[in-house]
């Protein structure tokens, strides 16, 4: 079987499911069943097979998963958006189609994803751009204390969607030019007593300022990882000028942080980086320093900002009744978990959760956006939940797949902190949903209603897409070595 | 490269493993206490939106019924009670403001659908919409409707059940109130304050009154079923006589002398009770009073929290046992003092008499005929239940024949029905330091196929007042109502 003949097969549980959801949508209000409903699901699929066979023309030797399980997470969103309102459904279809353009004339323009090398310097600087606009005076937009939107006339869109995008192309490229000197290949390793200097000293020091500023075990933990991985990374003998953009992209996060005042994004963002960077200097000790200089920062900002301190407390206690009670407080994450706990093992079916009050308004709010996770575990259940999160897995395994194939560095670091960051978004808002950490306003890939973020997941898809197709033609030139 | 890029997804694989154990914490683990928070109004809301079943009465009357109120997505139900407030202690009530109490809450799972999650997965397939099941209900219009009229708003209660199946006929509790305008709040308070007459509490089940000598039935039983005694034993009915060591007297310090124990039931003659009581002894006492279905919670299927437990409780309220030193004469007479007082419900009398007429054997007593589906279907039938062999069937014969000669020709005789012989016993308790006595009236009828049992009080009559004078009547007139017809 062909790789693109086992990818029109993979298409077959997503017609199932489309037609599936949408009859059981259906079947659960029937007084306003229409036959223009009913075509939903037709036209979803067809659009889906002409996608497929859009890559079959272009990208023939591409993953013949990835699509599939992108068309699937899609047409799980679509029913789920139905279910809760029938005409965002409408809308969200819409951005379908653009998103499908989108995504043809990604690949129509960029046949070598080695182009974006050229052009890294413009790339990362509109990058850092689009995270600005939600900033500038009238067209940015404030949405819960947090600035992720920009308003152009009726349209609204989330650039920070795009720059993450941006970010990892950069940071890709770069790396790929400056892993080799970021450290050294090879360091001479120390004998035990010179081990227990270098950092036995370090962490004396440590241990004397936690007890001399009476620091707290968080506090203390970070700084001695801190200290350890800084000490150990000086002996790698960093040039200045190679990390020098690299701490950019900290202050960045930091400054995202400040500016657009959203915790989840900016750890997505930052998670991105470090990812990146593990991947391209194999050092744990960059990892442990970006991490704790991060998180010192996170903390820090946690108690100045008050929006991302009152996430941080709706956080640590969402059923506090003054906190519930207060606008923008921890109404929504305590219903989110008021919601799941309904769903139970089985949840209670297609259509069945209550998101409405009877007299009105909602007991879900943003359910169709930030909570669309919290609906789909009170439909579906564990079960129907754990599926998603499996369907996740299965499409970053194939990103990271992608990666393991490919042959030159820049396809790998793209492959890598494209699927990282994607990953990490799917972490964060189901994270954010299920109190694992405080709950910001990030879209669930693919499933959540919002254009800016189905364009962008189009485009990384794409982008996935293109690697992979190199790569593994690179691979089949090479010789008759096993591919799936 | 490749050796990270394989780590990066294995904590990809971390980190999505973090999620389902989260999403499983809140769907499965901690499921029950989000649901117990009291942030948590989503099972109230949805429950709002499924129509709940009805309470029927026995013959198809309509007690309860759902009215829907708005349409749409946006359509709720609320409760409605047609009967005012002749059901209001036994149905009880149900609404979003004001939680439910009675058969409304005891019946919840069945009158507002609840399903398992495997049921809620069939359904799901079938494409039912959740609706509550219709609860048949043992409860007897004609016989309710007399029992109100026969209390007349006094304060007081009546239960009648039916000895060979447990089936409660008539639940009054007086004075009563209209569940219709309970969830106002202005009504609520005003119930809930008024101290006097208190009628939100259901009589029949909630209070812990003295029992005074219907009580001796327990004793009469305990003292023939272990043989310490016939029906035509003599016994020493003198008065006073000295009873741990204080004199008792009976009742206008009539002196009876040598009688039969049968004669001393039919004019309830204190000295002899207190001294069988004595004779019987503390263990065997409390061991009889267990078969009765004193000393635990009722079995009833109504609310655990609204039943009181009956038995002898010392003056802390505490429910005492053999080795506590009770005085036992006392005791066993209806009475007691600051170690141990006899303490009952008029639902656990009425169990008693329905045991006695059982020949024995106590029958778990019910509220709930039967559960049915809006298709008509069954869900489930609720037979008689037996809940213990009280005793041998000849002691409660012979128990039965005792209690007879008290309607025939003793303190009962009011309670006497042209037709239908009766078998009863009265009871007067002095209640307040003695200035106003707490009257009962235990019965069943006919004494040769007992088919109904009845136990009726009435609070702080005047001194002058007894339970063969003020209760009897009223018992019979239920009794008649119950029986007459059939």
């Amino acid at each position: 079987m062909s790789v693109r003949t086992r990818e029109l097969f993979g298409l077959i549980p997503v017609s199932l499911l489309v037609s599936a959801g949408f009859a059981a949508v259906l079947l659960s209000r029937t007084q306003d069943v229409s036959d223009l409903t009913a075509t939903y699901g037709v036209a979803f699929l067809g659009l889906c097979v002409f996608g497929h066979l859009f890559i079959r023309a272009r990208l023939p030797d591409a993953d013949p998963y990835l699509y599939p399980l992108g068309a699937l997470l899609a047409a799980f969103g679509l029913v789920m958006i139905y279910r809760i309102d029938a005409d965002l459904a409408r809308e969200q279809a819409q951005w379908f189609v653009i998103g499908l353009a989108l995504f043809c004339a990604t690949i129509y323009f960029l046949p070598d994803h080695h182009v974006l090398e050229r052009y890294r310097y413009t790339i990362a600087a509109a990058g850092i751009a689009l995270l600005m606009l939600p900033r500038m005076p009238g067209i940015g937009a404030q949405v819960n204390g947090a600035y992720l939107a920009v308003k152009l006339g009726p349209l609204q869109f989330q650039p920070a969607e795009f720059a993450k995008l941006a970010i990892i192309v950069f940071l890709a490229s770069y790396l790929r030019d400056v892993r080799d000197v970021l450290v050294r290949a090879r360091l001479k390793p120390l004998t035990v007593p010179q081990q227990a200097l270098l950092y036995g000293i370090p962490l004396l020091v440590v241990l004397l300022l936690v007890a001399a500023l009476g620091l707290g075990p968080v506090a203390a933990v970070l700084l001695a990882v801190f200290a350890l991985s800084v000490v150990s990374l000086v002996r790698e003998r960093p040039s200045l000028k190679h990390f020098g953009p690299l701490l950019l992209v900290w202050g960045l996060a930091m400054v995202m942080l400040l500016f657009i005042r959203d915790l989840g994004s900016s750890l997505m963002f930052f998670g991105g980086f470090l990812a990146l960077l593990y991947v391209a200097t194999a050092r744990l000790s960059i990892v442990g320093a970006g991490a704790t200089l991060f998180l010192g920062g996170a903390a820090y900002f946690a108690s100045t900002v008050s929006h991302v301190e009152k996430r941080v407390d709706t956080w640590l206690h969402p059923f506090d009744r003054e906190l519930y009670e207060a606008t923008g407080g921890s109404f929504q994450i305590a219903q989110s978990l008021f919601a799941q706990a309904d769903g139970g093992l089985f949840g209670q079916g297609f259509g069945e959760a209550l998101l409405e009050l009877p007299g009105g308004g909602t007991i879900l709010p943003a359910a169709h956006t930030d909570l669309i996770y919290a609906v789909i575990t009170d439909e579906l259940g564990l079960f129907g939940a754990a599926g998603l999160i499996l369907v996740y897995l299965l499409f970053c395994a194939r990103g990271f797949k992608t990666a393991l194939v490919a042959s030159d560095g820049f396809s790998k670091l793209l492959a890598t902190g494209l699927t990282a960051v994607f990953a990490l978004q799917v972490f964060v808002i189901v994270g954010g949903v299920t109190k694992v950490i405080p709950l910001t306003g990030v879209t669930l890939p693919f499933v959540s209603y919002g254009g800016s973020s189905i364009l962008a997941n189009m485009v990384l898809l794409a982008l996935l897409l293109i690697v992979s197709d190199h790569a593994r033609r690179d691979r089949g030139r090479m010789g008759p070595g096993g591919l799936v | 490269m490749n050796r990270q890029i394989v780590q990066l997804f294995g904590l990809t694989l971390i980190l999505f493993g973090i999620l389902i154990a989260f999403t499983s914490r809140w769907t499965v683990f901690e499921a029950a206490s989000l649901e117990d928070e009291t942030l948590n109004r989503r099972a109230l809301i949805e429950e709002q939106q499924v129509p709940r079943g009805l309470i029927l009465a026995r013959n198809g009357d309509v007690l309860a019924r759902s009215d829907p109120r708005g349409r749409g997505r946006r359509r709720v139900y609320v409760r409605s009670y047609p009967q005012g407030e002749t059901y209001a202690h036994a149905v009880g009530y149900s609404y979003i403001e004001r939680d439910r109490v009675g058969l409304e809450r005891s019946r919840n799972d069945a009158l507002s659908g609840k399903l398992n999650e495997f049921g809620t997965i069939f359904r799901e397939l079938a494409r039912q919409d959740r609706e509550g099941d219709d609860v048949v209900s043992t409860l007897d219009p004609a016989g309710q409707q007399t029992a109100i009229d026969a209390l007349a708003g006094r304060r007081g209660a009546i239960v009648a059940l039916e000895p060979a199946t447990g089936r409660v006929r008539v639940m009054v509790s007086s004075p009563s109130y209209d569940p219709n305008q309970i969830s106002d709040n202005a009504y609520f308070r005003e119930l809930a304050t008024d101290e006097e007459t208190r009628p939100l509490v259901n009589r029949t089940t909630q209070p812990r009154y003295q029992p005074g000598s219907t009580f001796k039935v327990v004793t009469a039983a305990a003292a023939l079923d272990s043989g310490k005694l016939t029906p035509e034993s003599i016994v020493d009915g003198s008065s006073p006589q000295t009873i741990s060591g204080v004199p008792l007297a009976n009742s206008g310090n009539v002196s009876y002398g040598p009688i039969t124990f049968t004669d001393a039931l039919t004019n309830s003659v204190n000295t002899v009770f207190a001294r069988v009581g004595e004779q019987v002894g503390r263990g065997t006492l409390l061991e009889y009073m267990d078969r009765f279905g004193f000393n635990r919670d009722p079995q009833l299927d109504y609310p655990d929290g609204e039943m009181e437990v009956s038995g002898i409780r010392n003056s802390a309220g505490r429910l005492v046992g053999a080795d506590d030193g009770f005085d036992v004469g006392r005791v066993a007479i209806g009475q007691g003092g600051s170690e141990g007082q006899i303490q009952v419900t008029p639902l656990q009398m009425a169990e008693v008499a329905a045991a006695v007429g059982n020949r024995g054997k106590l029958i778990r007593p019910r509220l709930t005929e039967r559960v049915v589906g809006k298709d008509g279907r069954v869900e489930e039938q609720i037979d008689p239940a037996e809940q213990s062999q009280v005793m041998k069937p000849e002691s409660a014969d012979q128990l039965a024949q005792m209690m007879s000669r008290v309607v025939e020709e003793g303190t009962g005789t009011a309670a006497a029905l042209s037709g239908i012989e009766v078998a009863g016993k009265t009871g007067t308790a002095e209640v307040r330091d003695g200035s106003l006595n707490q009257v009962w009236f235990i019965a069943f009828a006919p004494v040769e196929d007992p088919r109904m049992a009845i136990a009726v009080t009435l609070e702080d009559l005047p001194p002058g007042t007894s339970g063969g004078r003020d209760a009897a009547p009223l018992a019979a007139q239920v009794l008649q109502t119950l029986l007459g017809g059939s």
